[in-house]
């Protein structure tokens, strides 16, 4: 019976265990953030919660243990266990008051928006620089000039990039430039970190302001570059665009 | 002389008099009259007051509550109506009338809220006509017919409710329950009406059509027909029937929780199952109608579906995708939990399946609920390089979304599916063929839903926007219906192994279907705020710019604070209501009680359930009423 109780505990471990340390390892990935394991964690545990309340005799099984833990009817070293538990408890709690209201050096978490809206004047708009082939080369070459050394060959591994936090983006990743309409990456292209709203927390960003280098008629050119090269398409509502 | 002299002074002092009067009157006059000509010369140089305010509360928070707790009732009142009837014709049908029962009640519950939901929507006009009065008239000048339209159908709907419900038991039997059938028609026709009416001038704001020329009625309809409009209807009505369903749901959990007798249980527990089936069954389309509604705001402002979906808004998104999972996980646990507690000894043929469900739905959840740019420290995310995780990011756009929606949706389906199915023996010569192509189906449905989801990566957006997420939600509905009218002809035919014995769920059963109707109160006043935020700082969208002090978006966890009031609020006000509309039943449940006492019941939610929980063989089998 103590199984229905054993089981998810172990279940837990495992999963924050494969989630804090091998997810890291496997390629093409990263640690992940405390705050997703704790989210993915919680799920497990609720879970775990639902399957072993579904009956009477699940739920004895699975919270009688833990009962008859806390109420001292378990005996033997299980008894003086609880005392270590009814000891330790209030430590917990106020190691963990001291961790969220004790002054520290580290910068909060921060929950930037990495697409934020566009102002106004700047949605609608549609690319006026026809699509030839001749036009995509020469955005490339721009592209080549002025983007590539932070933004690489359109990977995000340009040869500054690792001088940067947050890193340039990635424009071959699906969940970038295929996101968005050809209108946004003017707007970002031409006004730049500095453009961006509070949200966007424009003092993040070194991506420079390019309307001071460029003519409209450039960035339109870099845009069209940009897409052919990552080999990705604009976000549009018309089908033959 | 003298008397000449005399009478010319008596005249001339009778002419002084006289002037001194005039010059009196004159200046009793301009006195009295100086401060309107004030007041007029400042009327001429002042502005008309665009806005007023209320100290401490603030005129936004004010108008906010009140709007949300009369969309809310009101959300109530038109989705009852619906499954009410539905239930009368069921009843009326089949000749059960356990189902007349059931509708009549959830009609009592409705005529208690019609009151309220009116007398909030008038409060909520006087709010806005006093603290919003330019905007107010802007829109008045634009809505004027509708507004008329909208008074008429007031008045026809409220005349049907009263036939409706005054005349259910005059109108019980043959041609007056048919015409009684009728009224319940026409009360859904119009409350449908009054939803859409309104719906009009609140997605006007969000994206107006204004034209410059043409008659009022034409700038009116104009103006009604707005790219979002009929978005938000069909968006708006299916989520109108999941809250009443739910809503209905947790008063019949209350009452179970409350429930003396084993009569009582047994209604409750079945009318409890009926409220969860009605906001399941609402739930299940609800998703699509939400993304039709997001794409028609994306394709209508780029801006709008940015600030939505990708800006200060889409943590709003992550928030739904909690209160949407916890949504789905309530409801399958009160199908499973029937499943293990009405049908005795069913508990271990169905544990394996129900498992398996439950881990399908916790991994479509960890993807919904995994957003595209992490909350991370400083530290955390120079590891990931961003807040962008670089291989679970890809679950944070909507092809991944979209994939777990559908999925989710199907695991609920088949959850239903297996409750039916529950407790029978199949004894047709072809039931083996037709679960070997109900599995199939069922298999390569999530095989395909999976295949599109992850092949929308590799296309053009709008090739996954148009072709691949409505195939997803296609490929869900031929799911549907191929599987309900199999399982249907199966079930004609099949064999009852274990009779459904209701008022034996679990007390847990009951919260859970109070937690399902809160559940669906707070997504309701987040999505709620997310759809009005969308427009920022405008009062009516690219139109009508909001320049009081309130022009700003409050923080998100300011908002979830209010959000939280108003969900408390509007459960309070049911409470309310429900607790007047049952005090009679229970006063003649209480009489009764006293002329035929049962012993050793007590309420469930009083402790007195715990036979509730135990093997099949210590329960008490309710009687089944009529």
């Amino acid at each position: 019976m103590g199984g229905v109780l054993i089981r998810p505990i172990i279940l837990t471990v495992c999963i924050y265990l494969f989630l804090k340390f091998i997810v890291p390892i496997l390629p093409h990935s990263a640690p992940l953030p405390s705050s997703l394991i704790f989210l993915y964690l919680m799920l497990v545990m609720s879970g775990s919660v639902l399957f072993a309340t579904l009956s009477g005799e699940s739920k004895d099984a699975f919270f009688q243990p833990i009962l008859r833990f806390l109420t001292g009817e378990s005996g033997g070293a299980l008894s003086s266990a609880r005392y270590l538990v009814l000891a330790l408890f209030p430590l917990l709690v106020g190691w963990q008051t001291y961790g969220s209201t004790a002054s520290s050096d580290a910068p909060p978490g921060e929950n930037r928006t990495i697409h934020p809206a566009p102002p106004g004047e700047y949605t609608g708009l549609s690319n006026p620089v026809p699509k030839t082939p001749e036009n995509i080369m020469y955005g490339k070459g721009l592209y080549a000039s002025r983007c590539a050394p932070c933004h690489g060959n359109f990977d995000g591994k340009g040869f500054a990039a690792s001088g940067f936090t947050p890193p340039p983006a990635n424009f071959k990743d699906p969940t970038t430039i295929a996101m968005l309409q050809e209108s946004y990456l003017f707007w970002r292209i031409k006004k730049g970190g500095v453009g961006l709203p509070v949200e966007g927390m424009p003092w993040k960003t070194a991506m420079p302001r390019w309307e001071l280098e460029m003519s409209d008629e450039d960035i339109w050119k870099v845009i069209m570059g940009e897409y052919d090269g990552a080999g990705q398409k604009p976000r549009t509502w018309d089908e033959s665009e | 002389m003298i008397d000449q002299g005399l009478h010319i002074t008596n005249d001339g002092g009778r002419i002084a008099g006289r002037a001194a009067l005039l010059a009196g009157c004159a200046a009793l006059l301009a006195w009295i009259g100086m401060p309107d000509a004030v007041l007029a010369q400042e009327a001429a140089t002042q502005a008309p007051t665009a806005y007023r305010d209320l100290p401490y509360v603030g005129s936004r928070n004010l108008v906010w509550i009140i709007a949300q707790l009369h969309l809310l009732l009101a959300g109530f009142v038109l989705g009852v109506p619906i499954f009410a009837w539905l239930c009368e014709v069921v009843g009326w049908k089949s000749g059960d009338k356990r189902y007349d029962k059931l509708a009549k009640e959830f009609t009592k519950l409705l005529t208690s809220s019609y009151a309220t939901t009116a007398l909030f929507g008038g409060i909520l006009l006087f709010l806005l006509i006093g603290f919003y009065p330019k905007l107010m008239a802007y829109l008045t000048d634009i809505f004027f017919p509708s507004f008329l339209v909208y008074c008429g159908l007031f008045l026809v709907e409220t005349a049907t409710l009263y036939l409706y419900w005054y005349g259910w038991d005059a109108m019980s039997e043959g041609n007056g329950k048919k015409f009684h059938i009728f009224l319940g028609f026409l009360l859904n026709v119009f409350a449908f009406f009054i939803m859409i009416v309104p719906n009009s001038w609140a997605t006007f704001q969000a994206s107006p059509v204004v034209i410059a020329e043409g008659t009022d009625f034409e700038r009116a309809w104009a103006a009604t027909w707005n790219p979002t409009w009929w978005p938000v209807n069909i968006h708006r009505i299916i989520a109108n029937v999941v809250l009443g369903g739910y809503i209905c749901g947790a008063y019949a959990g209350i009452r179970y929780l409350s429930a003396k007798s084993a009569e009582e249980r047994y209604h409750y527990d079945w009318m409890g199952y009926v409220g969860n089936f009605i906001g399941v069954f609402g739930l299940l389309p609800l998703p699509f109608a939400g993304y039709w509604l997001m794409r028609e705001i994306y394709q209508y402002n780029q801006q709008m579906g940015i600030t939505l979906m990708g800006g200060f808004l889409s943590w709003l998104f992550i928030l739904q995708a909690m209160l949407i999972g916890v949504l789905f996980l309530g409801s399958n646990y009160y199908f499973w939990m029937g499943i293990t507690h009405r049908i005795p000894g069913s508990e271990g043929q169905y544990r394996k399946p129900i498992m398996a469900m439950l881990i399908i739905l916790l991994l479509c959840l960890a993807v919904w609920m995994t957003p595209h740019s992490l909350v991370a420290s400083l530290e955390e995310a120079q590891k990931m390089g961003g807040t962008h995780h670089p291989l679970l990011g890809v679950f944070g756009v909507m092809s991944a979304k979209m994939t777990v929606s559908n999925l989710m949706v199907l695991v609920t389906f088949m959850s239903f599916i297996m409750y039916w199915r529950a407790g029978k023996e199949d004894t047709a010569g072809w039931a083996k063929v037709a679960k070997s192509v109900m599995g199939a189906v069922l298999v390569l449905a999530g095989l395909a839903v999976i295949v599109l989801g992850v092949w929308g990566y590799f296309v053009p957006a709008i090739i996954r926007i148009n072709y691949f997420s409505t195939s997803q939600v296609a490929i869900v509905i031929f799911v549907m219906l191929t599987i309900t009218p199999l399982t249907a002809l199966l079930l004609k035919s099949a064999k009852t192994t274990t009779e459904m014995v209701w008022g034996r769920m679990p007390p847990r059963a009951g919260y859970s279907l109070v937690l399902n109707a809160v559940m669906v109160i707070l997504l309701m006043t987040l999505m709620g705020y997310a759809r009005s935020s969308s427009r920022v700082h405008w009062h009516v969208y690219g139109v009508m710019r909001d320049s009081s002090q309130y022009a700003f978006s409050p923080a998100l966890g300011y908002a979830a604070a209010l959000m939280a009031l108003n969900t408390f609020l509007f459960c309070l006000l049911v409470a309310f209501i429900f607790w007047v509309a049952t005090m009679g039943d229970k006063a003649k449940a209480a009489a009764s009680a006293k002329a035929a006492p049962e012993s050793g019941h007590i309420p469930a939610m009083a402790g007195g359930a715990p036979a509730l929980d135990g093997p099949a063989s210590d329960v008490i089998e309710g009687n089944r009423p009529v």
